[in-house]
């Protein structure tokens, strides 16, 4: 039960995850008709904004290592700490959730210039020429961080008063191995808060008005004088923004390296497909269904049934979900169906 | 016109062989002509015109033929330990086990059309990957690869009285050893032989049939034809083909790897066929040729040898040239691929062939129209 | 444009026509094969001036950083070969026939390849280096896989391989090969080294708990260390195998919570490492308390680049490594000296385990007085050194494993700089992580005969 229960949280928070990548990933496609094999990449451009963030503050002078005797060693003194020892400690140890000011600009950035620089071009073009030169933009992006940033992962550490875990079974009335780590519950409410606001955006506002009907019927809202372009660029900006904070949130669980991108994006790309193309909630529905899916397929009890199942069952899902309902869970009918 | 076709399609493959065998030669300059490149380009010339019979005439992309390319290779490989060393038993068991795999994963996969027919394919090669790695591991021996070993059965050599002492054989051909030139004249004549039947395979009524799907399918369902049987019969070639570039990578070296199957190796073939130029026959091979000579060349260069080549140059700035130039070989090489095939995307669709036919149009023009052979084969190339 | 008629335009006469004009032309370039001269081995560097040697290694992938430390660490030794530096640990190696004028009185020259860490761009590497730029020996590899791959490959083409980091035990096992060579240690000396260190820390009740990476190097370490921990009376709570590049490991730990083991074990390497003992760090795992025993966790292969990315997670955490930069004797401080002058920080395990290969593999021609793979391969075979920063080792000459002493680490509390991260608890001796060649674990190979390409 106690094991069950974990495993449930597991799943939530893996398929937190996958929502917040799928959701931009889907948006994209249900506003602009866009399939951007680049989204992974925008997910790592957040954790590495995190990284570089770290990096910044703690920018270090060189200081004579003297426990090295047998060659000139330098180790480094982050400056910002020897000079402010109590505020620029709290500044470090925080490091991460401060990343997210800086990811927000740098990702509606990031963003925007995307969208205007390339993706506008091809809007008319096959899905595949979309798949293939975004594809080949995301290997841009990664090779382009493996420069600077090294091959190995980076970790990041989430601020020390959250560092430890938290004893829910006490709280829940269940056993007192039931702990969970409070960041991975901190990233869980964060992903609802982010779903949730992405979708009161869409729902309550004008522009999220505008933009509905032009999922809809983008034609039928350029006549009626509406600068749709416009708008849907900034809905491209929006989606690189919840890519960018599910990056930086992730990064205390996940040290990120050039290549979490890559790794992601299949995932996504599956979660999109299950939950149906173009439909928000359905991308959300399916990014949980698969993370409790993942978790449970992992426990030994069914791997020993089924022997490799973890290894492959988001890809069964996936499958049988194209093959039994091929507009995915709640895909409107008709979207990418001929 | 019938005839004058026709025709062009000899000369197009009369040049293609004469181009293939004579690598040698010609690619000395490069510093591409050793035989385990010249073979690579062969290999994968034979994987993407596989690949462009599926993606290039029917416009299906699939993301999952890697699978296929390892199916071919594991089949090989154990055709070597069971049976014989000898390449055709191994070569004719890859293409059918291969096509079966073909059929299974294109029977399911096709059901669906687009992006849902990309991410089936997807999924079905990575399952098949990650089973390979780990789970398969006795029939696949996971990541370090099948491999041969002294023990093996081999149960034809034994017949035919040929007994291993104390080293591995080598793959053969009726006693000759597929290593080195041999295997790389070899895999020549096999891409040869590839070329010539996706030529007959594009020219023929059925090659039509799939360029109707790719420009208007709905259309081609209302005049009463069903065409999936079509579609399934161009995956199950492409996926045969696959299957043969595999059997003939165990041919030239005797080992299977399961990352041979990663959707990254899907990928790759992606970019070759779009990099030359996805529907035309040449293109494909070109393009395959071109990324196999970047990971093997140009990943090759370091510092000492970009310091070298620069010698002449001032040394300040030599080391501004040698810092610049050294990001995108190297371990840069992908840096480098991304931006290449980005562009070819972005202002070549049609790949390395467009390119070529927007020049020879150019040469055309300013010639007046005189008509020179080498656009005659272009136009006829292309389909 | 194309219909029925003309397709039929081929007939089989053309066909056949075609294909004997193919053939003729087949034929004719044959006489442009290698070594048409008729060289005693393959790539003889005969009468030139200079030698090549092939250096493949992880130039992009997972093990990336790896590869660039043990790519420095070969530019290093090609220096000190050449007679350039202040010599390293050429001039601590005993017994010693290098001159400091290269091997054999030519100078050295290298090429570098990248392994991509994937078997098929390995060996397609290895034999660029081979058929292309005629090296005489490759080296390198930072995963068992590819090691494996291209020694297989260096058997066949008939060529030296000395191994660089790979901990299999199947390297020099299952699937060992006359012309390879390991000087790395292996999954079972790791555990053989574990085992009583662990015993004396943490006692011989315990229940462990092992999280396997579900590939062929995870399998061998697993059992290698359940072997081990086994005959110091540990019970094995369960075997659990991850998939490699998981990420996320929180499915694989939260069982461990309530499955009564008090002892983790992460039979994990690389990103994967770095992953899963961060994230079980986070599960509070290290905190824990079973039954009054503290909750502990164990890597069993330790990397000063991988402890570098695991942080603050890898303190008081056990582990063993084949070297570290600490180490107090001559050959070790000499090699730290010229490495750290050279870059700036001092060198990894794989940095260690690739120079020394690529000095021994120079004296070992020396000493032949030959690059001929067979001669070369004999003058290695048994040979005994010192000087290399692992005391007194052997290069057994039945598998082609070097035997030495093997150090059980621990990941320090209180480090002084970013590369001071594990201490030496323990230096196992040699004796004690020896096994016969017929070990079982070990079982099913065979050295073949050494082969010089000719």
């Amino acid at each position: 039960m106690d094991a069950l229960f974990l495993q449930v949280l597991n799943g939530l928070d893996k398929g937190g995850a996958y929502a917040l990548i799928a959701l931009g990933l889907t948006l994209v496609f249900g506003t602009l008709g866009v399939v951007n094999f680049a989204h992974g990449a925008l997910f790592m451009a957040g954790a590495f904004c995190a990284v570089t963030l770290e990096k910044v503050l703690t920018i270090s002078t060189k200081v004579k290592d003297e426990s090295i005797t047998f060659f000139d060693a330098y180790k480094e003194v982050p400056i910002l700490e020897a000079k402010f020892p109590v505020v620029g400690a709290f500044i470090v140890d925080f490091s991460v959730p401060f990343a997210i000011l800086l990811a927000i600009p740098v990702m509606l950035f990031l963003g925007l210039l995307m969208e205007r620089g390339l993706i506008r071009h091809f809007y008319k073009r096959p899905h595949a020429d979309q798949i293939l030169v975004t594809f080949g933009l995301a290997i841009i992006f990664q090779e382009i961080i493996r420069h600077y940033f090294g091959a190995n992962p980076i970790p990041q550490s989430a601020p020390s008063m959250v560092s430890g875990s938290a004893n829910i079974g006490a709280l829940f009335g269940l056993g007192e191995n039931v702990v969970y780590p409070w960041w991975r519950l901190i990233y869980l409410t964060f992903a609802a808060i982010v779903i949730a606001s992405v979708f009161a955006f869409l729902q309550f506002t004008t522009f999220g008005m505008v933009v509905r009907a032009g999922m809809q019927d983008r034609e039928m809202v350029g006549l009626l004088g509406i600068d749709i372009q416009r708008r849907f660029t900034i809905v491209f900006g929006m989606a690189a923004v919840v890519a960018g904070l599910a990056g930086v949130m992730y990064t205390p669980i996940l040290p990120p390296d050039y290549h979490m991108g890559m790794d992601f994006l299949v995932l996504s790309f599956v979660v999109v497909v299950v939950g149906g193309m173009g439909s928000l909630g359905g991308a959300v529905l399916a990014g949980f269904l698969l993370g409790i899916l993942q978790s449970f397929a992992s426990m030994n009890e069914i791997k020993s049934i089924i022997p490799g199942i973890d290894q492959i069952i988001i890809y069964l899902v996936a499958v049988i979900v194209l093959l039994v309902r091929p507009r995915g869970l709640l895909g409107r009918k008709g979207v990418m169906e001929e | 016109m019938k005839n004058s076709s026709a025709l062009s399609d000899w000369v197009l493959f009369l040049a293609f062989a004469a181009a293939v065998l004579t690598m040698p030669l010609w690619l000395a300059p490069f510093g591409a002509n050793y035989p385990d490149l010249m073979q690579k380009f062969a290999i994968f010339g034979v994987f993407a015109i596989g690949f462009n019979i599926l993606f290039g005439l029917t416009g299906y992309l699939s993301f999952g033929h890697a699978a296929f390319l390892g199916v071919g290779s594991y089949t090989a490989v154990w055709s070597f330990k069971l049976l014989s060393m000898n390449v055709l038993p191994a070569i004719m068991f890859s293409i059918v086990v291969a096509g079966v795999f073909a059929f299974l994963i294109g029977y399911i996969s096709l059901r669906r059309s687009g992006i849902y027919f990309s991410i089936l394919t997807l999924a079905f090669a990575q399952m098949s990957y990650n089973l390979a790695y780990s789970v398969l591991t006795p029939i696949t021996n996971g990541e370090t690869g099948l491999q041969l070993s002294l023990s093996d059965a081999r149960v034809l050599d034994a017949m035919a009285g040929i007994t291993v002492t104390r080293s591995l054989p080598s793959t053969n051909l009726f006693g000759m050893k597929m290593s080195g030139m041999p295997g790389f004249y070899f895999c020549a004549v096999v891409l040869i032989v590839a070329f010539f039947i996706a030529l007959r395979i594009t020219r023929s009524p059925f090659g039509a049939m799939l360029k109707g799907i790719k420009s208007n399918q709905t259309r081609m369902a209302y005049t009463g034809l069903n065409t999936r049987p079509y579609l399934l019969w161009a995956f199950v070639i492409s996926g045969m083909f696959a299957g043969l570039a595999g059997a003939m990578m165990a041919v030239t070296d005797p080992l299977a790897g399961a990352e041979r199957m990663q959707w990254t190796a899907s990928g790759e073939v992606v970019l070759m066929t779009i990099l030359g130029g996805a529907g035309t026959l040449i293109g494909p091979v070109l393009g395959a040729a071109l990324i196999k000579y970047f990971e093997n060349i140009f990943s090759s260069f370091n510092e000492r040898i970009l310091n070298r080549a620069f010698e002449a140059l001032p040394d300040s700035i030599q080391s501004i040239v040698v810092d610049t130039v050294g990001l995108f070989v190297g371990e840069g090489w992908h840096l480098t691929l991304g931006l290449l095939f980005m562009i070819t995307v972005i202002f070549l669709p049609g790949g390395i062939m467009e390119g070529v036919r927007r020049i020879t149009a150019l040469f055309d023009r300013d010639k007046s129209g005189s008509s020179s052979a080498a656009s005659n084969t272009a136009a006829a190339e292309h389909s | 444009m194309s219909k029925k008629p003309q397709t039929s335009n081929w007939s089989r006469r053309d066909v056949l026509k075609a294909s004997a004009a193919s053939a003729a032309i087949t034929g004719a370039p044959l006489f442009f094969s290698r070594n048409a001269y008729g060289a005693e081995f393959l790539n003889n560097p005969g009468d030139g001036g200079t030698v090549t040697l092939g250096f493949n290694v992880p130039q992009s992938g997972a093990y990336a950083d790896e590869g660039a430390d043990e790519l420095r660490a070969y530019k290093l030794a090609v220096k000190h070969l050449n007679g350039e530096g202040d010599g390293g640990m050429m001039n601590t190696l005993q017994p010693s026939a290098l001159t400091g004028n290269g091997i054999l009185g030519k100078k050295v020259e290298y090429v570098t390849g990248d392994t991509q860490t994937k078997s098929d761009a390995a060996r397609a590497s290895a034999k660029r280096m081979i058929e292309k730029d005629g090296v005489v020996m490759v080296t390198g590899g930072s995963s068992s896989g590819v090691a494996i791959a291209v020694q297989g490959l260096c058997q066949d083409a008939g060529i030296i391989f000395m191994a660089g980091l790979t901990h299999s035990n199947d390297t020099t096992g299952k699937d060992k090969k006359a012309n390879g060579f390991r000087h790395f240690f292996n999954a079972y000396m790791s555990g053989a080294a574990l085992g009583p260190v662990l015993e004396k820390e943490y006692g011989k009740e315990r229940r462990a708990y092992h999280l396997t990476a579900d590939y062929t190097w995870g399998w061998t370490q697993e059992e290698s260390i359940t072997a081990s921990t086994e005959a110091i009376g540990w019970t094995t709570a369960e075997k659990v195998k991850t998939p490699v590049g998981a990420g996320d490991f929180s499915q694989y730990i939260t069982p461990v919570l309530n499955s009564g083991a008090d002892t983790l074990i992460l039979n994990h390497y690389g990103k994967d490492m770095i992953n899963s003992l961060t994230q079980a760090i986070q599960f509070g795992l290290k905190d824990k308390q079973v039954e009054g025993k503290d909750f502990q966790i164990i890597v069993p292969l330790y990397s000063r680049l991988m402890a570098q990315g695991a942080g603050e997670n890898v303190k008081g955490i056990f582990g063993s490594t084949n070297w570290h930069w600490s180490l107090s004797d001559a050959g070790s401080q000499a090699f730290v000296k010229s490495f750290g002058q050279e870059y700036g920080f001092p060198p990894s395990q794989a940095a260690h385990t690739c120079y020394v290969q690529t000095l021994l593999y120079a004296d070992a021609c020396e000493r032949a007085g030959t690059f001929e793979p067979c001669q070369v391969g004999a003058a290695l075979e048994g040979h005994k050194f010192d000087g290399m920063g692992n005391g007194p080792t052997e290069y057994r000459a039945e598998d082609h494993q070097c035997f030495k002493d093997v150090l059980v680490v621990k990941g320090k509390d209180n480090p002084s700089s970013q590369f001071d991260l594990l201490e030496v608890v323990e230096v196992t001796p040699r004796a004690q992580v020896e096994y016969a060649v017929d070990h079982p674990m070990f079982a099913g190979g065979d050295l073949g005969s050494c082969n010089n390409g000719a």
